[in-house]
């Protein structure tokens, strides 16, 4: 007992030191220096000014903008502090959320889009994400939009729908995961596209 | 369903048995290596090897039996728990905390510790606003490391017990801990952790950082040294993640590549186990038998989970949306999961992490449907033998395995054997505490969650469902998965409760396994004869598959009329 007893304490010590202080400083110093800019944290800078990750969702409420997907976090696309949602797939509070958030699309995109219905919103576009911070839509909800986001900036359609083809990740591999459009990459791009 | 989204699910089958069997093999070099492995390759490894030796004072030619073995087991997770509990609640006066998180509450420290040092990594915590880096790294990336290893070991020991004939002696814990550790879990989580970061997975000291967004608001964002731990987590059927939302948040699962190699990471090591026994007990066939009852049954999970979320909950069909799969969407039951993983990808993770003991998520399963969420509550419930836990998996099927073969027994009236030992009335006690224990522990703590007034603080959602989370919370626990109904809360009733759960469901089985491996190893071989069962054809695997639904598939399936079933059918 008091042998195992003294093994432990050395071994729980050479442990903490060697896989818990050594191996995360050597390896942190391996990816700062071989993958600098991902081991930060994929930042986007404009200006020299840091104005997200492509990696974490930023609220856009803007009508010259596209819009992430509704988020579970407080306040929402919290990049400090990620969550579910957690509501059940009875519970009245989802499906009341989810009409909300219905109405409000209608009521953002249907004068862009004449006949919208309901029928025609995406899922994504009124469900939460896993993390809060998705930071990707589907190429259907960017679509949805495109009309919208054109109008406003008085751009052809072509030209935003250019835009969404460009700044979606598609599969990896070709083969692996769903297709998604990256909201603040793409909001930037047509930034820098003037208007 | 896409027949896009079921061609990736194949092929992820096909890489993991093509990656899990040469493993397997090396695996069980690294265990029965009579002389230090790696010295054949590196001299200077096998001078570390050897100082670590030296520095716990252990000769490592010097077998323990099984009891021996154990305490040795128990003390040195006591002594981590310490350890991690220490690390918690001093964060606030020690290094590496650039934001300046405070002490971790008592309660939330106690439940955390348990979960860590049990491989559960149950988490009453969001990681990003609760732990310092430092904790996060030493005392909870640290632990990952080596309560994989401890259960790898405990494997390792069981096995030689199948194997040997005629000895008490089960192995040196010191020297499988280290061989798991620096020969299986080390080089597997820095290659996967490379991959990681190239992809976007940051790995980084610097501190949360303020970002100015387009529209002019302030946003703050949290990094870390994500990388590494996310590795371990995946490899060690840990599960723990440094974000909240674990492997749903983008930092820790960027894209399809990741997630890709994270999901294939969470089976990895507990099928390459089961070729490993292959080899080490010499039954080949016999261990890919086991491999097929494993796979069937994780095959049929998937097979549920995935069409009941390409359908969507009722809620969502009812509000008349577009949750058709196409044009550009992956539809279905989106709540609480990501655009780029889609339900394929979702509901693989979910069911893959529920048959092992892993317990990481890329999707919120307390948003999943009523069919779809019971898959994983069912594949915890079976006691994670569905591949399992890095360790525990294989020595949890063990207990299911004995039973077969004595019902086998039964019918054809005689002794039965397995793999050569008469198994006998001690093995078949040992290995019913085993199988019953922990589902008997969950359901019991449920009751006690539900009907008590503290308990009930936790449940987030109403009706049925409250249920399911109550009911999923002390599985999850009591089976040392790590995985959540998210919206159950953390109350000081929740977290104590849940924290004797894993402790007893981790120790518990754990010694049951090394009583059964010191038991058999003791024992001489019985010679094979006409009425031994055979345990390298299908009808093993069959059997086997029906003893686990029988044990533990009939004791779930009145809670689940009280949860999901009640869910489904009244909505």
């Amino acid at each position: 007992m008091l042998r195992d007893l003294k093994s432990s304490v050395v071994a729980v010590v050479v442990i903490t030191v060697v896989f818990g202080l050594g191996l995360p400083a050597l390896f942190t110093g391996f990816a700062q220096l071989a993958f600098a800019h991902q081991a930060d944290g994929s930042l986007v800078t404009v200006n020299g000014t840091v104005v997200g990750s492509r990696l974490v969702a930023q609220a856009f409420t803007k009508p010259q903008f596209f819009h992430e997907r509704p988020s579970g976090s407080t306040p929402a696309y919290n990049g400090a502090g990620t969550t579910f949602a957690n509501l059940g797939p009875t519970n009245p509070a989802l499906a009341k959320a989810v009409r909300q958030r219905a109405e409000a699309i209608l009521k953002l995109e249907a004068p862009y889009n004449p006949g919208l219905t309901i029928h025609q919103i995406p899922v994504d576009a009124v469900t939460t994400s896993g993390s809060g911070v998705d930071p990707d839509i589907s190429p259907a909800y960017a679509q949805l939009q495109a009309r919208r986001v054109a109008a406003v900036r008085h751009l052809p359609l072509a030209n935003v729908e250019r835009l969404i083809d460009q700044h979606t990740d598609g599969r990896s591999l070709g083969f692996f995961g769903e297709p998604g459009v990256n909201v603040l990459e793409l909001n930037l791009a047509l930034d820098q596209a003037g208007h | 369903m896409s027949g896009q989204g079921i061609a990736q699910l194949l092929v992820w089958c096909a890489v993991l048995i093509a990656l899990a069997y040469p493993l397997g093999l090396y695996m069980a070099r690294v265990y029965m290596g009579e002389r230090f492995l790696a010295g054949r390759w590196f001299g200077g490894l096998r001078l570390i090897e050897r100082g670590f030796y030296r520095a716990v004072r252990t000769d490592p030619r010097r077998e323990q039996d099984w009891k021996s073995y154990a305490k040795t087991v128990l003390v040195f997770s006591a002594v981590f728990w310490v350890v991690v509990y220490a690390f918690q609640r001093l964060q606030g006066h020690l290094f590496l905390n650039p934001d300046h998180l405070p002490g971790v509450p008592s309660h939330i420290a106690l439940n955390t510790a348990s979960s860590f040092i049990t491989n559960t990594n149950w988490q009453y915590y969001g990681g990003e606003s609760t732990m310092s880096y430092l904790t996060q790294i030493a005392a909870l990336a640290g632990q990952q490391f080596v309560s994989a290893a401890a259960g790898m070991a405990v494997l390792a020991a069981v096995v030689r017990g199948l194997a040997r004939r005629s000895t008490k002696e089960l192995g040196n814990f010191w020297v499988d801990l280290y061989r798991s550790t620096v020969y299986i879990l080390l080089p597997l989580s820095l290659i996967l952790a490379v991959v990681l970061v190239s992809q976007g997975v940051p790995q980084t000291f610097g501190g949360h950082i303020s970002a100015h967004t387009l529209e002019g608001v302030a946003q703050t964002i949290a990094r870390g040294p994500v990388a590494l731990m996310v590795a371990i987590k995946q490899l060690g059927t840990n599960g723990g993640g440094f974000f909240n939302s674990n492997s749903a948040v983008p930092f820790e699962n960027p894209n399809g590549l990741t997630n890709l190699l994270e999901s294939l990471s969470i089976l990895l090591i507990p099928a390459a186990q089961v070729f490993m026994f292959g080899k080490m007990v010499l039954a080949r066939r016999h261990a890919w038998m086991v491999f097929a009852a494993m796979f069937a049954m994780f095959a049929v999970g998937l097979a549920i989970a995935f069409p009941a979320e390409q359908h969507g909950s009722q809620v969502l069909r009812a509000s008349g949306v577009n949750i058709t799969q196409g044009h550009g969407q992956s539809g279905g039951n989106m709540s609480d999961k990501e655009v780029r993983f889609g339900i394929a990808d979702s509901a693989l993770w979910a069911t893959a992490t529920t048959d092992a003991s892993n317990g990481s998520v890329n999707s919120g399963h307390d948003a999943y449907t009523p069919v779809g969420g019971a898959v994983p509550l069912v594949n915890i419930f079976v006691g994670e033998v569905i591949f399992g836990g890095v360790g525990s998996g294989l020595y949890g099927m063990f207990f299911y395995i004995i039973i077969a073969v004595f019902v086998a027994g039964l019918m054809v009236g005689r002794t039965p054997e397995y793999l050569g030992k008469k198994i006998e009335a001690r093995e078949i006690k040992y290995a019913a505490v085993g199988a019953l224990f922990v589902p008997t522990m969950a359901l019991a703590f449920t009751a006690v969650s539900v009907v008590t007034h503290a308990g009930l603080g936790s449940i987030f959602n109403p009706g049925a469902h409250g249920f399911s989370e109550a009911l999923y919370a002390y599985t999850s626990q009591s089976n040392n998965n790590g995985s959540a109904f998210a919206g159950y809360g953390a109350t000081s009733f929740s977290a104590s409760l849940g924290s004797v759960a894993m402790l007893f469901g981790r120790f518990v089985p754990l010694l049951a396994a090394l009583a059964i491996g010191g038991s058999l190893a003791a024992k001489k071989s019985a010679p094979v004869s006409a009425g031994t069962f055979r345990t390298d054809g299908a009808t093993f695997a069959v059997l086997l598959v029906g003893v686990i639904v029988l044990t533990a598939g009939l004791m779930v399936f009145p809670a689940l009329t009280l949860g999901p079933i009640v869910e489904g059918l009244t909505h």
